[in-house]
């Protein structure tokens, strides 16, 4: 090996292969059968449990435990997978200590919650990895729906109407079903092809076909789908991304962090993928840790994610920011890009300092610089390919409660629409609701 | 610091603390082990008659219960008397208490119910120097189905007879074990104290089956396919053990016969509340089994620097200190009222008393929309089921309403007067005497 992170500009290889593979190892192993149950003994089993409350998709938490500790994992997954059957990518996706663990009574009462994420995937895995269906299709009912995207909406949204007897038939843009949980999440939260496995399994329903690479707006017409389908369930996600508008962002190394993101979950050997020595991510969410973070395990040497406002105001939960400060990630808060500099390729990214004013955000006037052989942009995704009939507000599908869209016959749920937290959990509580919503007005 | 030497129906230790009869004093090298870590004395692993030691099943001997990360709570066992020979043992016995004269090393026994196997037996113990015998009329499996153990034990003339031969022809403190598994433990205490008994020790282990093997539909331990019921001990039967102590204890008959105090004693406190209820020295197995030997350093520390807190000196200073309070139901006092009260700073929200309560109990804690759990007083009968099933310490406590002051569940005013059962006007003895 003759790189290092200290090797100038952009290069692969900067660890050894062993390194990488740790370092891109799963973020939490498994419990063994008795850590789960030690861990699962710890449930109070609350009444009108607050961690059911705080679910989005609203499983019986106190219930699945129990059935961990008396020995039926088999049991407590099908609690689990009846809420929400994409429950083993969100065991390891959801921000917990912002929705059940942090509902917790133990948190509230010795800031140590029952580690319900960890016991949900002890519970979900044993069906998974053995490809174990517990569920059953009604009988067919002749009805077919479109569902575009093979995301945790459409998947959410197409396994309920399979359940319910329906065809459904899912587009997807992508190569790949599984959506971010396949392109847009640190390979750490779901090693070892976990999400292909859990698509996989999720299809042992039967009745779903899925279609890749057609994308709404070029390769299909909603009005087609409308047409062909009895129904359609819009869960595309955004596939847009915002532009940073500053000089010098065209230049080489300058990248979408969920491109760059995309790239390495789709890359089997990551001593090929290159990274730059000092790598600077532009945002305060998921999807700039989740960048910040995997180019430090790549071998970066400084990577610092910078944001425009206080830590305070970032979507990334404190959980996640600091496992971002134990990989070795610097943090600056209250900086704004101005401009990327460099002789075609990226050399300095330049930012001012920012406060908060009379009118919203202004500039201090105060500039610095910091080395970026890269510049990874996570700041905000955007609706592409929604079809101008539909009635949209700040950018996402307007739905109601149901996840009826202002088109007849048409349903939508996930990051393209509104009413969401931009989470998988609730993604795939909408393509859930979504689904049983159809299916009542199919019945009809 | 406290004195923890005993003095138990004749027989000295440095503490009260003596391991039970049962595989941990099999043999010397365990008994010495034991010394070494600190414990007071030994009952040496029951010894049988001359001939042939019994035979032990091949397969596993014992079954647990356990509670939370695999702690366990109960053991059953299918184990006999020593299947070592009778001189081995004997020369051991002999060996060890030269060594560890200051230690008490009393020697379980049972033979059949003859006289003339007892009045062997008992020479040949007489001859090693032990400081006492115990007649094992306790354990329920195996040697009870050849008329021994338990057996006997369930039977109060057979254990008047068995002692009376063994006073008869050894000047050796006799202590009689009792088995649990009897109706009223008071009347195999009598029939020894009758047969002229020093002292009885108990409990023995409980029948019992530990659990099911639901893949082969057997009982566990499980041997070739079948299993047989087993003694049951640990900390899950120190309860049933407390009460029958007590029950011995104050009892008028028997309140003056020494008890070894046996069943679950696990840590010092355990100790302590034999000691408490009547025993004059405890015996422990299935701690020494679970942990080791070493776990005779918490129990003395515990034991001393609780005694000092309190301001006890001796070991005699503690027992029977809880007896005068052991009472008959008809003897409660009625008029003592209290109410659940539920501490709002420590309560953390988990809604297990409003459950318990409102399905099981008296439905006497309301719960508002954000989860305050508050104790509706005339509706609280002071059950305790709340106080019980909440997983903060002290976070529900249950408050004595002062006299002169309305109970609001029954609209009358709290009387400082003592009123039990034998005086109240609902019960039919009360008028049958008028």
């Amino acid at each position: 090996m003759t790189n290092s992170p200290q090797t100038d500009g952009i290069t692969a290889a900067r660890l050894d292969r062993a390194t990488v593979a740790a370092n891109f190892d799963d973020l939490y192993p498994d419990f063994d059968a008795h850590e789960a149950r030690v861990a699962a003994d710890r449930c109070y089993f609350c009444y009108d449990a607050p961690c059911i409350t705080a679910c989005p998709t609203a499983i019986d938490i106190p219930l699945f435990i129990r059935q961990i500790q008396a020995g039926m994992p088999d049991a407590a997954a099908h609690t689990i997978l009846s809420q929400n059957i994409l429950g083993s990518m969100c065991a390891r996706v959801c921000p917990t200590e912002t929705l059940c663990e942090g509902a917790c009574v133990r948190e509230a009462a010795e800031g140590n919650p029952v580690e319900i994420g960890r016991l949900q995937r002890y519970a979900t895995d044993q069906l998974l990895l053995v490809n174990d269906h517990p569920f059953t299709r009604a009988a067919e009912t002749g009805k077919r729906i479109a569902v575009v995207g093979a995301g945790p909406a459409g998947l959410g949204c197409a396994h309920r109407l399979a359940m319910k007897g329906h065809n459904v038939t899912i587009y997807d843009a992508h190569a790949k079903p599984g959506g971010l949980n396949e392109y847009g999440i640190a390979a750490y939260k779901a090693a070892n092809n976990i999400a292909q496995i859990e698509v996989d399994w999720l299809m042992g329903i039967g009745g779903i076909e899925i279609v890749t690479g057609k994308a709404l707006g070029k390769d299909l017409s909603l009005d087609s789908l409308k047409g062909e389908y009895d129904a359609v369930f819009l869960g595309m996600g955004l596939a847009g991304v915002n532009a940073l508008g500053i000089d010098g962002a065209e230049k080489d190394g300058v990248r979408d962090a969920v491109d760059f993101i995309a790239d390495l979950r789709q890359t089997d050997d990551l001593t090929t993928l290159p990274i730059g020595r000092h790598v600077v991510v532009i945002g305060g969410g998921m999807t700039a840790v989740d960048a910040a973070v995997q180019s430090r395990l790549l071998g970066a040497e400084h990577v610092t994610m910078v944001y425009r406002r206080g830590r305070e105001a970032m979507a990334a939960s404190d959980y996640e920011l600091d496992h971002a400060a134990t990989e070795g990630v610097k943090l600056i808060t209250d900086a704004a890009p101005v401009a990327v500099h460099g002789n075609g390729a990226a050399r300095e990214i330049e930012f001012g300092y920012t406060r908060s004013g009379p009118n919203g955000l202004e500039m201090t006037g105060e500039t610095f610089r910091l080395r970026a052989d890269n510049v990874f942009k996570a700041i905000g995704q955007t609706l592409e390919g929604a079809p101008e009939t539909l009635s949209i507000e700040r950018g996402k599908i307007v739905i109601d409660a149901v996840g009826k869209t202002s088109l007849a016959g048409v349903w939508a749920g996930g990051d393209c629409a509104t009413g969401g937290e931009d989470l998988t959990v609730t993604a795939v509580a909408q393509g859930r609701d979504a689904a049983e919503d159809i299916h009542a007005a199919l019945s009809q | 610091m406290a004195d923890l030497t005993t003095n138990f129906a004749g027989i000295k230790s440095p503490n009260p603390f003596w391991l039970a009869s049962a595989p941990p004093t099999d043999k010397e090298y365990n008994v010495v082990r034991a010394f070494k870590a600190g414990w007071g004395g030994v009952v040496w692993k029951t010894l049988g008659s001359e001939g042939p030691p019994v035979v032990n099943v091949n397969g596993p001997r014992y079954g647990a219960i356990y509670g939370a990360d695999r702690r366990l709570l109960g053991l059953n066992n299918i184990e006999l008397i020593t299947d070592r020979p009778l001189e081995i043992n004997l020369q051991e016995i002999k060996k060890v208490k030269r060594e560890w004269k200051d230690r008490a090393l009393i020697v379980s026994l049972m033979v059949p119910c003859d006289e003339q196997s007892w009045i062997d037996i008992l020479a040949h113990v007489e001859d090693t120097g032990a400081d006492g015998v115990e007649l094992n009329f306790g354990c329920p499996h195996g040697m009870a189905e050849r008329g021994m153990g338990s057996a006997v034990g369930q039977v109060p003339e057979y254990i008047e007879m068995v002692t009376r031969w063994v006073k008869k022809h050894s000047r050796m403190p006799c202590i009689v074990k009792l088995t649990p598994n009897i109706t009223d433990i008071r009347q195999p205490a009598e029939a020894a104290m009758r047969g002229g008994a020093d002292a009885v020790s108990l409990i023995n282990t409980i029948n019992s089956i530990t659990s099911v093997n639901l893949d082969s539909f057997a009982p566990e331990p499980t041997i070739d396919g079948k299993g047989a019921h087993g003694g049951y001990c640990g900390p899950a039967v120190k309860p049933i053990a407390l009460n029958m102590v007590a029950e011995i204890a104050r009892s008028a008959e028997t309140a003056h016969l020494p008890i070894s105090g046996i069943g679950g004693v696990t840590t010092w406190r355990d100790a302590a509340e034999f000691l408490a209820l009547g025993a004059g020295s405890v015996q422990v197995c299935t701690a020494a089994m679970t942990y080791g030997f070493d776990i005779i350093k918490e129990l003395n520390a515990g034991l001393s620097l609780w005694m000092d807190q309190k301001g006890l000196n001796s070991i005699d200073d503690v027992v029977r200190r809880a007896v005068p309070n052991v009472t008959d139901w008809k003897d409660l006092n009625l008029n003592y009222v209290t109410k659940a009260v539920i501490n709002q700073d420590l309560c953390i929200s988990c809604g297990r008393c409003y459950a318990a309560c409102e399905d099981t109990s008296h439905q006497a804690i309301a719960m508002s929309p954000d989860r305050v759990f508050t104790v509706k007083d005339e509706e609280c009968v002071a059950c305790n089921l709340c106080v019980n099933v909440c997983p903060v310490e002290d976070c529900i406590t249950m408050e004595q309403m002062q006299p002169g002051m309305v109970d609001p569940r029954t609209g009358e005013v709290v009387s400082d007067k003592h009123g039990d059962w034998t005086q109240h006007p609902n019960n039919p003895m009360v008028a049958a005497a008028e």
